[in-house]
């Protein structure tokens, strides 16, 4: 039975832990994502969970001791943001190379420097690289449902891998929607009991984890860990299906609104993706044939189907909230446009937006569908706009 | 029971022979002495610092360590452990697992005085069940031979040559030991492998077996970064403690025990020219800094008399 609740996107995701029961929390406080440490800790005081907290020093600390948690058999779970993640970037690559199913949420916030606690994308795409699946999420219900289905996916055996649940800092951290939150009772039975191949606390057998990899083996396995992140999409689509028969919401490697016959489409992430939606549906109702294709998952990329899916489409603006600083467009651009190479008569250009919490309203989401609609009839146009910069 | 090394070293290896540590080398010997003192019908966890313990002891696919074991990185050690306490504490209450399972980190002095201190520091004051213990050789040896806060003064490392200018390291080594006491927890100690290894046994037994963190600082010589012959392991440490370079004492519950006293104690002087890492000090034209330096023993010496209430 759904039950409606109106939750914060912090508050929603503290509950999907309650109601997962980790055996291990470990986290240190960062603006925007505290609030989910903080609940957690307050469920753990009042004995709702029986959970082992684990307040570290540092998130360096907080990630080294998910992986002494993962690795020892206990399903284990973070939160941060930033340049929590930052300091935590070491320890993402061995999290993941030592396939260790860790859930993170991560409140996305601007990367310092200039410090600023407001949110953009530099902190998630930062870590692109780092092994861990990706899945993003425009509202609070999305972050609440990514998180519980992160779960299933990173302990699937064809996969083991960490995974972060991103979403918008502020945004959708703290702003509060209504949501519909599962039973804890269908929570539980959904994720299941963890059930690790091989953990250090296994009485039957001792192993020996992280060891010294010379050039004989180091290679083979990588080439393991990029096949689970290959094999995690059609995973990622299974644990969706099963969770679409429990909640009747469904979810995709991506979203697409209006998409089918669009002529003109934007591509971007989490909660501008809401507002995309509202000028999409006011341009067409003045003929403008507009689309959206919002990722919900950047790792693994679904290169294949969003060709498939944007293949039609005339002309796109991918809307990255990070530099990225390769100096020829965001990352979310990079990725699209090598997704769709080779493709004749599309027009793509990079738009930077909302860096460092940088407001983005309908009207600067409107013109980026008009320039759309005139580099169409004059082929002229930047390859890189910044949306809504002070010039 | 009284110690009886007869005794001790039949208890089975959990370190097996085979590794890729030097002769000569303190910190194996540290190691073994530190597992046996588990007791056999006990498993445990281990974790390391990324350092020569585990780049020797854990090369792919090969492994010395009969327990379980995890090495992550270099500054973590600690982080690491505590972590692997926190699921078993978890999966005990949750009736998963009912046994005894005792949890210890190793890191050499680059992983627990300098990067890793942070993290060490953290988990002690947590009250994690774990033992850390320190196999200390006083420099950043796996990277060969870098100066660490542990390095002693005036010694030769390569990034605190002796040149014409300078004779070494010109700062005094960082008392880790004092640094982890004053934490309050139950148990810390400074100790060697040495003779019969009763001190450093009887410490680790009272480590693992306290309820609560427990910090081991161990003394193990590198011959590599201190340039002595290899057989000559056991006679430097105990010249290390027979100096009071490196005295031998525990902190329980707050209280400072002196282990051992030397019956005679050996100038400093004797403990440095085994060691080729002081051999700029013994050219001729140093001698005022061997002099300083037995300044420094003696005062950390006299400091550490009153602590223990000894005089």
């Amino acid at each position: 039975m759904a039950i409606r609740e109106k939750l914060s996107g912090n508050e929603a995701v503290a509950v999907a832990m309650k109601q997962i029961e980790p055996d291990v929390v470990a986290a240190f406080p960062i603006t925007p994502s505290t609030e989910v440490p903080q609940y957690f800790s307050q469920f753990v005081a009042n004995g709702q969970v029986d959970t082992e907290f684990v307040a570290v020093e540092s998130e360096h600390s907080a990630m080294s001791a998910c992986i002494g948690s993962q690795a020892a058999g206990g399903r284990t779970m973070t939160a941060t943001s930033s340049n929590g993640m930052a300091l935590m970037w070491e320890m993402l690559y061995i999290a993941s190379s030592l396939r260790l199913p860790i859930v993170m949420a991560l409140v996305n916030r601007a990367l310092s420097g200039p410090i600023n606690i407001h949110n953009d994308h530099s902190d998630s795409m930062g870590a692109r690289d780092s092994g861990w699946i990706q899945l993003y999420s425009e509202t609070n219900q999305e972050a609440y449902d990514n998180f519980i289905q992160a779960v299933r996916i990173g302990e699937h055996t064809d996969v083991l891998l960490p995974v972060m649940v991103c979403y918008d800092g502020f945004i959708t951290s703290h702003a509060v929607e209504n949501i519909e939150i599962l039973e804890d009772g269908e929570v539980k039975d959904f994720v299941g009991e963890y059930e690790p191949l091989h953990y250090l606390l296994d009485r039957e057998r001792a192993i020996s984890l992280g060891a010294l990899d010379l050039p004989s083996i180091y290679f083979e396995h990588k080439r393991g860990q990029a096949q689970a992140m290959i094999n995690a999409k059609q995973v990622i689509l299974d644990v969706a299906a099963e969770y679409e028969r429990l909640t009747g919401r469904r979810y995709g490697l991506f979203e697409e609104y209006m998409l089918s016959d669009a002529e003109v489409a934007v591509v971007v992430l989490n909660s501008t993706a809401g507002t995309t939606k509202a000028v999409v549906d006011k341009l067409r109702s003045r003929g403008i044939k507009a689309g959206l294709l919002k990722p919900r998952v950047f790792r693994p990329f679904p290169y294949d189907e969003i060709r498939e899916a944007l293949g039609h489409v005339k002309g796109i603006a991918v809307l990255d909230k990070a530099e990225g600083f390769s100096g020829a467009g965001g990352p979310l651009f990079t990725e699209v446009g090598s997704a769709l190479q080779g493709i004749a008569n599309v027009e793509m250009t990079s738009y930077i937006y909302g860096l460092g919490g940088r407001d983005v309203t309908v009207d600067h989401i409107e013109s980026v569908f008009m320039d759309l609609k005139d580099r169409l009839a004059d082929g002229k146009g930047n390859k890189i706009t910044y949306l809504g910069i002070h010039e | 029971m009284a110690y009886r090394f007869k005794d001790t070293s039949k208890i089975p290896e959990r370190l097996s022979g085979g590794h890729r540590m030097c002769a000569g080398c303190g910190a194996p010997v540290t190691v073994r002495t530190v597992l046996r003192a588990i007791e056999p019908e006990h498993r445990a966890v281990i974790s390391s610092a990324t350092g020569c313990l585990e780049v020797s002891t854990c090369i792919y696919p090969y492994t010395s360590w009969h327990d379980s074991f995890i090495h992550s990185a270099f500054e973590n050690a600690a982080a690491t452990i505590s972590g692997v306490e926190a699921a078993y504490e978890a999966l005990k209450r949750r009736g998963k697992i009912d046994e005894e399972v005792k949890f210890i980190a190793f890191g050499g002095d680059g992983g627990t005085y300098d990067i890793g201190l942070q993290s060490l520091s953290g988990a002690m004051e947590r009250g994690h069940k774990i033992t850390y213990v320190c196999y200390d050789n006083e420099a950043y040896m796996n990277t060969g031979i870098q100066r660490s806060s542990s390095t002693p003064l005036y010694a030769n490392t390569t990034t605190s040559p002796a040149g014409q200018q300078r004779f070494g390291k010109v700062q005094f080594k960082k008392d880790l030991t004092m640094i982890m006491a004053a934490h309050d927890i139950p148990y810390v100690a400074q100790s060697a492998p040495y003779r019969n290894m009763k001190d450093l046994y009887e410490k680790s037994k009272k480590a693992i077996y306290t309820d609560g963190p427990a910090f081991l600082n161990v003394l193990s010589p590198c011959p590599r970064g201190w340039r002595y012959d290899t057989p000559k392991l056991m006679e430097i440490i105990g010249l290390a403690i027979d100096s009071c370079v490196w005295p031998l004492y525990e902190v329980e519950g707050g209280k400072f025990r002196l282990t051992h006293r030397p019956k005679e104690k050996v100038p400093v002087r004797e403990y440095l020219k085994m060691q080729g890492r002081f051999s700029h000090l013994f050219n001729g034209e140093n001698e005022e800094h061997i002099e300083e330096i037995q300044k420094i023993v003696d005062s950390r010496w006299e400091r550490l008399l009153e602590l223990c209430e000894e005089s």
